[in-house]
């Protein structure tokens, strides 16, 4: 917290996120900010990679799916696969600022063409059921952000690399969606669907007995024979290229566990958003992933120490008197129950998670879509509240 | 066809099917927790629906987590009560194998290898269809009288940014799938959500972006013919600036020595920086209390119901939910 009021002195200082630091450590490759939908996600990784770009870094900015305003900003009028330069009308930073919208679609057409040959890539981007996995169900668009990461890490062209997170069901879907994906991709339970006899699978059948021929008989059933055909097709034609998928997975899986990696949680001091903080917090744990640190996003700390009870006070004493003036107190007074509200959920955090660093960002009071609103949170972001 | 801007109307007072969405952060769930019961005032039965797997609902109601059938979470006023029903794809498809298959003994086998999990990652949409269809199982079931038996049907549904995906995600499968039950199922899903039975809600806060995201979903629920029902603005904080004094504020003009000299009038003898630091404060007051002026003309301009509730500022806790639940009969939702 940046400025805690008298109330904060009781508990539990949680330990200040050097957000400078970490952007500026050459040894920081990958700053990855995650958290709950509503929570300024894409705006602090917005925000991260203009700072890093003032600190002198080469900072590419990968969204998702920025709000217009936020990609007008950046400069990016539509969605473009590849990263472009933001062009800086005051200010020129002293590295480099790129910035680019997740095209998932055309990430995963690229994917196909690059792995696989011609013809096949050909029959692949046909394919109708390749169609609606790729443009319109869930689950793709983590799995095809991941990929995208890892293919601007493999360019090598970037000091710095901060990407945003899809806005998921749950905070924790990116994470498990090339696992999901590759399952799909693998294809052998697509093929004992399509065709038990053709796949030979012989060794899950005895498992599962007649049920399996039951269950195939009933999703073909279910979804229609066609769309099953259709994916048949699919995972014939991707088979030769699935070897490669899966690497590639596997590689980001990886890197995003590697030290040049950090993790951001980023969460609003509100109770949902702190839920689903922890969770991740625990989970990156689990997965033993970097977290760097959590930033309490738009909170609302008092400007000044005066009490809200002699706020009241004054102002009931003033009566219609002085109407600013009370309008002035009760509105210090709403802020001060505010303020102790967003203390007292972010302290529960930290008991629960004493050793994760906070940083707190209070809110603008507009919204933010421009460059300098960009680099005011930047700023904000960087504060280091005083010690002690 | 749109009615008045305020208020309940009457086509909303026949819809069966409510489906709440709305920005993330907006409290999406705590609205719909509290349509819910405001809907089930009066004696009638209600089913609250999530869709999203987080147990949202049983964290609203300070329950445990919810099983995947319709447990009674909550009474209402005058007699009415409130089931609850996290649905959950992979039980959802069970039962619906179970409609065409004895499956018994093999489907468990089937779920403990993932096979389960696997049918609905293999055509991801079909989560959505299994939801979806399962909440029309639940707004169309009928006792044996042939009454239906929940009297309206709310559904916890997925953020703007994925609403319109998720509703008409059967129109998709209807393409994709060319003949089988799922077809039939999905058109009858299609239909429901087309009709006038259903509306969908959108919440939002007075924020510049939530507000935004509503509008635009209104767009894109027009086009996919599905229908708005009301705009919930949620979280209003009191405006506590006379009226003239929100600009001068806004605009850094405000009246410093009118304030201190109020101050002191009633003892408050403040240092310059406590003075600076409350000025502050009611500049960034006033800038807020503006920018929500302009969301507020936005929400307008859609001439949709609008229903307001007011910030929490300690939370929502179970009592809470049955006031906001009461705000909203006040204004008409029946």
């Amino acid at each position: 917290m940046t400025a805690p009021g008298p109330a904060a002195g009781s508990r539990r200082r949680p330990a200040a996120l050097d957000v400078d630091g970490l952007l500026a450590s050459p040894r920081t490759e990958i700053v990855v900010c995650c958290g709950s939908g509503g929570v300024g996600k894409t705006t602090t990784a917005a925000a991260l990679g203009l700072r890093a770009a003032r600190l002198g870094r080469r900072t590419v900015v990968l969204t998702i799916d920025p709000a217009r305003r936020l990609a007008q900003a950046l400069g990016l009028r539509e969605l473009g696969n590849q990263p472009r330069r933001v062009e800086f009308a005051e200010e020129e930073p002293a590295g480099e600022l790129h910035a680019m919208m997740l095209d998932m679609r055309r990430t995963f057409d690229d994917m196909v063409l690059a792995h696989a040959g011609d013809e096949r890539a050909e029959q692949i981007l046909a394919n109708p059921f390749y169609q609606t996995i790729s443009s319109s169900f869930s689950g793709t668009q983590e799995y095809m952000a991941m990929e995208k990461l890892g293919q601007l890490a493999a360019e090598g062209d970037w000091d710095l690399i901060v990407v945003d997170t899809p806005p998921s069901r749950s905070a924790l879907d990116f994470l498990d969606a090339p696992q999901r994906l590759s399952t799909v991709l693998d294809g052998t339970l697509i093929r004992l669907l399509a065709g038990p006899a053709r796949a030979g699978g012989r060794g899950i059948r005895r498992v599962v007995g007649a049920g399996f021929g039951l269950f195939s008989k009933a999703v073909s059933t279910i979804v229609g024979g066609q769309l099953l055909a259709d994916a048949s097709a699919f995972v014939q034609a991707f088979d030769s290229m699935f070897g490669g998928f899966r690497e590639r997975a596997e590689h980001t899986y990886r890197m995003l566990r590697s030290p040049g990696t950090a993790f951001l949680v980023v969460a609003a001091p509100e109770p949902d958003a702190l839920r689903e903080a922890s969770y991740f917090v625990d989970r990156l744990a689990t997965e033993r992933m970097p977290l760097a640190g959590l930033v309490a996003n738009r909170t609302h700390p008092v400007l000044t120490d005066l009490p809200a009870a002699s706020a009241l006070a004054a102002a009931d004493q003033l009566g219609g008197g002085a109407p600013l003036a009370a309008a002035v107190l009760r509105l210090h007074a709403d802020r001060v129950s505010v303020a102790d509200r967003e203390l007292r959920l972010l302290s529960r955090f930290t008991r629960a998670h004493p050793g994760v660093p906070i940083i707190g960002v209070p809110a603008l009071a507009k919204d933010v879509h421009d460059m300098r609103g960009l680099r005011e949170i930047g700023e904000r972001l960087a504060s280091r509240p005083d010690a002690g | 066809m749109r009615a008045s801007s305020s208020g309940w109307t009457e086509q909303l007072a026949r819809v069966r099917l409510h489906v709440v969405t709305g920005k993330g952060g907006t409290g999406k769930s705590t609205v719909a927790a509290a349509v819910a019961l405001a809907l089930a005032n009066g004696g009638r039965r209600v089913l609250l629906v999530e869709v999203e797997g987080r147990q949202g609902i049983a964290q609203l109601f300070d329950t445990a987590p919810l099983p995947y059938s319709e447990e009674r979470l909550a009474l209402a006023p005058g007699g009415g009560e409130v089931r609850a029903l996290a649905v959950d794809a992979e039980a959802a498809l069970l039962e619906y194998l179970d409609m065409f298959y004895n499956l018994g003994f093999a489907g468990r086998t089937l779920r403990r290898m993932g096979a389960i999990e696997f049918a609905t990652t293999l055509a991801p949409g079909l989560r959505d269809v299994l939801l979806t269809g399962k909440i029309k199982e639940c707004a169309g079931r009928t006792d044996q009288r042939g009454r239906h038996v929940y009297d309206a049907v709310v559904v916890d549904a997925p953020p703007t940014g994925r609403i319109v995906r998720f509703l008409d995600v059967t129109r998709a499968m209807v393409d994709l799938a060319k003949v089988g039950p799922i077809r039939a199922q999905s058109e009858g899903v299609v239909r429901l959500l087309h009709s006038g039975d259903t509306a969908v809600h959108l919440v939002t806060t007075l924020e510049e972006l939530p507000a935004q995201e509503a509008v635009e979903a209104v767009e894109e629920l027009d086009a996919a013919d599905l229908r708005p029902g009301a705009v919930v603005v949620n979280r209003i904080s009191p405006n506590r600036l006379p009226a003239r004094s929100v600009a001068a504020a806004a605009d850094g003009r405000l009246d410093e020595a009118r304030v201190r000299a109020g101050l002191e009038s009633a003892g408050l003898a403040l240092t310059d920086d406590q003075l600076d630091g409350l000025v502050g404060e009611t500049v960034e007051h006033a800038l807020r209390v503006r920018s929500e002026q302009e969301a507020w003309r936005h929400l307008r301009q859609l001439d949709l119901p609008l229903l307001e509730l007011p910030e929490l500022t300690e939370g929502v806790d179970l009592a809470s939910l049955y006031e906001l639940a009461e705000t909203m009969r006040d204004q008409g939702l029946r």
